[in-house]
């Protein structure tokens, strides 16, 4: 297939609960990660590059900040005459209210899918980091003759619901699906990143929808996993998922390793985001910085060890920063010191304030909150 | 027809820059890279949309291929416009023949039609060759206040820097009485910026006027500005009192990067209501390793540094060794300085490799003889090799092969 064939789907709210301290204002798509990006830079920059020209982007709830982010889509080079990027909001017709699942949310763009030309889709949600040449899975699909395509992962369950886990042959074929809310263990879970004709996901849809079932894991791939040919191709390179704060914490301390940085950014596969236009970061005379990844904007007078710091923050002289998440244009002050901590967007630490989380523990601040 | 423009922009951007040696064999002036992200260009261009200035023609001549590439349609400076936005003017082919742009003057007379298409008011021409933030809004203002001809702006310079400049005198109320164009003994420490505001119906008049003269050399400081002030016209002197700085040499544009190091120098890139905008590179964060050393630097996006950097400017896409040493420089983008390498005062310009143990350049306390010592540039795509040596003064075009 070409990839111009293929229209992705983004559902930018999906497991917004697993992350709901940062997800309270935004939707899981527009969490800030790794110093300058949102988590939807990844699935977005992975179709773009693979030569995906339209993307749908589902939205349900807390969209303002990722609408923001998004705008007309030009940094991912979707702001086009023909396909392009279309946000895809709740509400969009009379008889549609709000998603209560992925399930619903398909039934809601029923119309957009009817009215978009492309034979394929692909779907994907904004918890995993990755970037992926889905160019590959499109391969591996025709060569395959599969059904449905998943992309999956072998390791430690995430602790998500409606988790799919699958039984896996010799020949990739997916000949059994379980599906867990709280799982434990290793086992072949699901990435999430699905791809199927589009005359078949719509098949699948009216299907539910004329029996009434709520489930796109339990009820339409559990269901149909003997009669479909559905195949599993397993992720290769920086492939994590967000399933709490706690693994948002380690997943983004994950890349002070520059091998998995390495492996999550390739010049050949650029992730994009919006721009900022700050000057690069300065570091002052008496700053020390240790084993971390600091943006444009930044200003660091400080020291910061072992810390992921974005755009526009700021560290004062004589403030510590050790295992921390800074996000942008928060400000860490003279003498203050911060151990474990996730700071959201625009927060202060005053002079000389002290605060630790545990590294099994991180505290979160919230966005805009003076401590 | 456009819609009519009470103002618009015209920037010089032809110009080769000469005494930047290598670093404009195959780019111009405007296009040199500044600041870890900018091009020079950049600050013009933003200084007209944060003026409300919407319409820009960048004139350009000399090697425009990565000049026009980087303005593209000028989207990251907010030029991307249905009506106005950035135009880039080369010279073309006309019915009487070709012809490159002979002057400054001349090259505004031979877009005196694309400036008509606007209807302007006013016209300010700039140049591609300054570092400076500057709110032409007011000059403007300045300018229909005083009902002037031409505006210029201008900038008090040290007295011993004085005679490298084209100088003016003032009079009380602001009136230029008299010029002087670089003078071995200055007696006015007033000097062009080399940023001019235009009443269009008088500069058009003007530069048909200077067309027609035989033996003009067509440039508006030598010719069109002196015809206007014998003519009489009221022509004013703006004052500036910011930062401003030519980089049109090898050591002014090295001075000029680490000044935005210096807290006590007045250009703050940070500012919100003020922004520099530029084509961003599209890298990741930069990576701090646990063996780095980093004092008093500006780093942008892509970095890896391991080892030590002082008082210098990485570009983006730099990566730093560990055990490397750079000190008092310039890395320009995706440039390599390997393990043991140490960089002193120097420029080192786009994809350049620096090999393990190489050395760039010298402190200036080091040298026997303080004449011999000056910046060194290593051009782009120049490969240093193993412990070879680049010389202060030094302008490294070809590789330099190392030890085996």
């Amino acid at each position: 297939m070409r990839a111009n064939n293929v229209l992705g789907i983004i559902f930018s709210n999906a497991y917004d609960s697993a992350l709901s301290e940062i997800t309270s204002l935004r939707a899981m798509g527009s969490v800030p990660f790794c110093s300058r990006y949102r988590l939807i830079d990844f699935p977005l920059s992975s179709m773009v590059n693979s030569g995906i020209s339209k993307v749908g982007i589902i939205t349900k709830s807390n969209y303002q900040s990722l609408m923001d982010h998004l705008g007309t889509g030009k940094p991912w080079d979707l702001s086009r005459k023909r396909e392009g990027m279309f946000i895809l909001p709740p509400f969009h017709e009379a008889q549609t209210g709000i998603y209560k699942g992925k399930l619903s949310s398909l039934e809601g763009i029923s119309k957009f899918l009817q009215h978009s030309k492309e034979e394929y889709v692909i779907l994907s949600d904004c918890n995993v980091v990755y970037n992926i040449n889905m160019k590959k899975l499109m391969r591996f699909h025709d060569e395959k003759g599969a059904d449905i395509s998943v992309v999956y992962k072998n390791g430690k369950i995430p602790k998500l619901s409606n988790m799919m886990c699958f039984d896996i042959n010799e020949e990739s074929r997916i000949t059994g699906i379980t599906v867990h809310d709280e799982a434990e263990g290793e086992g072949n879970y699901s990435g999430n990143i699905i791809l199927m004709r589009k005359a078949l996901l719509e098949k699948l849809i009216a299907e539910a929808k004329s029996l009434n079932l709520r489930s796109l894991e339990k009820d339409v791939f559990l269901k149909n996993v003997s009669k479909l040919k559905i195949y599993g191709l397993e992720a290769e390179g920086f492939f994590e998922t967000i399933d709490s704060l706690q693994s948002y914490f380690d997943i983004s301390r994950m890349l002070l390793d520059p091998k998995n940085m390495k492996a999550l950014f390739n010049k050949d596969y650029p992730v994009y985001t919006k721009t900022r236009d700050d000057m690069p970061a300065i570091y002052g005379l008496d700053s020390d910085v240790k084993n971390s990844l600091v943006a444009d904007g930044c200003v660091i007078e400080g020291t910061v060890e072992n810390s992921i710091i974005f755009r526009g923050a700021r560290i004062a002289k004589g403030a510590v920063v050790k295992n921390c998440i800074v996000m942008q244009d928060s400000y860490i002050s003279e003498g203050a010191q911060i151990e474990n901590v996730i700071a959201d967007k625009l927060v202060v630490l005053r002079p000389n304030k002290k605060l630790a989380g545990a590294e099994t523990y991180p505290v979160y601040i919230g966005k805009d909150i003076v401590i | 027809m456009a819609r009519k423009k009470e103002c618009i922009a015209m920037l010089l951007a032809g110009g080769q820059g000469s005494r930047l040696g290598i670093l404009t064999k195959n780019i111009a002036k405007p296009a040199v890279p500044y600041g870890g992200k900018y091009r020079i260009i950049d600050f013009p261009l933003s200084n007209c949309v944060n003026s409300g200035i919407d319409t820009v023609g960048v004139l350009t001549q000399y090697q425009p291929l990565e000049l026009n590439d980087y303005i593209g349609n000028g989207e990251p400076w907010d030029l991307d416009r249905t009506n106005g936005g950035v135009h880039i003017l080369s010279p073309y082919q006309q019915i009487e023949g070709t012809s490159w742009y002979k002057g400054t003057a001349n090259a505004i007379y031979q877009n005196i039609n694309f400036i008509d298409k606007y209807d302007p008011e006013y016209v300010v021409i700039l140049s591609g060759d300054h570092i400076y933030k500057m709110d032409y809004n007011k000059m403007l203002q300045y300018h229909k206040k005083k009902d002037a001809a031409c505006t210029i702006a201008m900038l008090e310079v040290p007295w011993e820097e004085a005679s490298r400049f084209g100088l003016m005198f003032v009079d009380d109320d602001g009136k230029i009485t008299a010029f002087e164009e670089k003078p071995k003994v200055p007696k006015s420490n007033k000097a062009s910026m080399g940023v001019y505001v235009f009443t269009w119906q008088k500069l058009r008049a003007y530069l048909i006027d200077d067309e027609n003269k035989e033996g003009s050399s067509n440039d508006f400081g030598k010719d069109v500005i002196p015809a206007m002030h014998e003519a009489g016209e009221k022509l004013y002197a703006y004052l500036f009192d910011g930062y401003w700085k030519d980089v049109g040499t090898i050591d002014s544009l090295w001075e000029s990067n680490l000044d935005l190091l210096n807290p006590k120098v007045d250009l703050d890139l940070n500012d919100d209501d003020w922004k520099i905008y530029s084509r961003n590179p599209i890298a990741p964060p930069h990576y701090i390793s646990p063996a780095a050393k980093i004092q008093n630097s500006l780093i942008s996006e892509g970095c890896t540094v391991e080892g030590t950097v002082d008082f210098s400017i990485l570009f983006a896409n730099v990566d730093i060794e560990e055990g490397a040493v750079v000190k008092d420089s310039i890395i320009m983008p995706g440039t390599k300085v390997k393990s043991g390498a140490v960089v002193q005062y120097a420029i080192v310009a786009e994809d350049a490799v620096i090999e393990e143990n190489a050395t760039i350049g010298e402190r200036p306390e080091a040298m026997e003889n303080l004449d011999d010592w000056g910046v060194t540039v290593v051009g782009n795509g120049v490969t240093i090799g193993k412990g070879a040596k680049a010389l202060p003064k030094e302008q490294v075009a070809e590789d330099i092969g190392g030890a085996n």
